[in-house]
């Protein structure tokens, strides 16, 4: 007997999304992913090469692509999902310019924004040129070009952990995880692209919590010759000489300490997608006092909603890697079918 | 007989354990400031506060390490310490923690002081 596949609409066309997406279209399901962006593809688009292993970040990309280039998934960009709601049928969802659609099931994977770095003023970032994000650094190694704005070499680099993340101050005091181990895989791209140009990391702590984290930690010290200092950097400024000046206490020596920079580089952090919280209120879902979504269960129910028919997939709920992102996009599949099945 | 200051004249001397003993130090500043200025609590030892530090960039004070001395009862250190802040609160802008720091400085001074009169 043959029935009329079910419909999944995914909600996020990031990482969580795609493999969600293409996860359900390879069981039979009917996919909708929904991208508020002009490509599905998240974060990772920006992204050169990926912890812990600096492979190029294109692999996983491809990766994904394939999974959500599924003939069963009918993809619709530059849209957004504005509310869910569950009803005795099925999922009804609005999208933005109003369109509904139906679906039996509801993937929310609305994934997370990044810390906007200018919110942290005494940083200096959009007011000093050499002040620059993770994420621009990230443009850099893909331009394959790694220069202070007025084209020269730098000689020395700082990065500054937990830019937007451990920090009343902005109102985030979640660590947002992936950073610590980014700024060790960057610190060491740098070494290796600029063999004598000087990397210092500012942390508070190295949260090195993942598979082979802690091994890069090490080979940064061991074979990339890579400094880290403890302390949180207070400001930075810009000397007579042009060059940034920052300070901070080097708590482990017990004393303040300042040092000039050519490229200060800041580790911005997860925060709950503005999109992913517009389409909490409207649906009523739970946010967390970290404003993520708050699931039914943080241990053996983290994909669920506490609506029927919808569930969580991804850095919605957490920052999280790659990995785990991948892996809680399989586990709401799971919970997914196994709602669909009953 | 040889008293302890004779043998001081010998060279010999008792050196005083640098080790922090736990378990017989004071703790009755460090509840003193936690009762009355709970946020204390939070400092998770980043050292904002030290880098911003006016006073610290000319003298030995660090409000991090005074942090750690309250927390382990070494009382001796803080008696000089409290006496170098300027009270001026930039570290109040920097805390990541919301540490109420201006005020966990005027309490230590505050609980220094009542040691010293033995009203603690």
């Amino acid at each position: 007997m043959k029935t009329v596949p079910k419909h999944v609409l995914v909600a996020g066309g990031g990482v969580a999304g795609m493999e969600a997406a293409g996860a359900l279209a390879e069981m039979g399901y009917r996919v909708t992913l929904v991208e508020k962006g002009d490509d599905p593809g998240g974060h990772l688009l920006q992204w050169h090469a990926l912890f812990p292993d600096r492979r190029p970040a294109d692999e996983v990309r491809s990766y994904l692509r394939k999974r959500a280039g599924h003939h069963n998934i009918n993809i619709i960009t530059r849209t957004t999902v504005e509310k869910v709601r569950h009803h005795p049928g099925g999922v009804r969802v609005t999208l933005s310019g109003g369109t509904e659609e139906e679906a039996d099931a509801v993937i929310v994977a609305t994934g997370f924004d990044l810390f906007d770095a200018h919110r942290k003023e005494e940083y200096g970032y959009g007011i000093y040129d050499n002040v620059i994000t993770s994420v621009d650094l990230e443009a850099m190694f893909n331009r394959g070009r790694l220069e202070k704005a007025d084209g020269t070499v730098p000689s020395r680099i700082g990065l500054i952990h937990c830019v937007g993340s451990r920090d009343e101050k902005v109102n985030n005091n979640h660590c947002s995880k992936v950073c610590c181990v980014t700024a060790v895989k960057q610190a060491i791209e740098v070494r290796q692209m600029l063999p004598s140009c000087e990397v210092f990391c500012f942390y508070m702590d190295m949260r090195m919590y993942g598979p082979y984290y802690e091994e890069l930690y090490r080979e940064s010290q061991e074979v990339h010759n890579v400094n880290f200092i403890r302390g949180k950097v207070s400001e930075a400024s810009v000397n007579i000489n042009n060059r940034l000046v920052i300070k901070v206490e080097d708590t482990l020596a017990g004393r303040p300490l300042k040092m000039e920079l050519d490229i200060m580089v800041l580790m911005v952090g997860m925060e709950m997608a503005e999109s992913g919280a517009k389409l909490a209120e409207a649906s009523g879902f739970r946010q967390g006092i970290n404003s993520f979504l708050e699931s039914g269960d943080h241990h053996y129910g983290n994909n669920l909603s506490g609506i029927k028919g919808v569930f969580y997939a991804g850095t919605c709920t957490a920052p999280m890697n790659i990995t785990d992102t991948i892996s809680h996009a399989r586990a709401a599949v799971a919970e997914t079918v196994r709602y669909l099945k009953a | 007989m040889m008293s302890a200051t004779g043998a001081n004249k010998f060279g010999f001397a008792i050196n005083r354990s640098r080790m922090i003993d736990y378990d017989s130090s004071d703790r009755k500043v460090r509840e003193y400031i936690t009762s009355r200025e709970p946020s204390f609590r939070l400092c998770f030892a980043c050292g904002g506060c030290t880098a911003t530090c006016t006073a610290g960039q000319h003298t030995s004070f660090n409000l991090r390490r005074m942090n750690t001395y309250i927390r382990r009862g070494e009382i001796e250190p803080l008696r000089e310490e409290v006496t170098r802040c300027m009270l001026c609160g930039k570290c109040l802008l920097v805390c990541p923690r919301g540490v109420n720091t201006r005020n966990v400085v005027a309490v230590a001074a505050e609980a220094i002081r009542k040691l010293e009169r033995n009203e603690l």
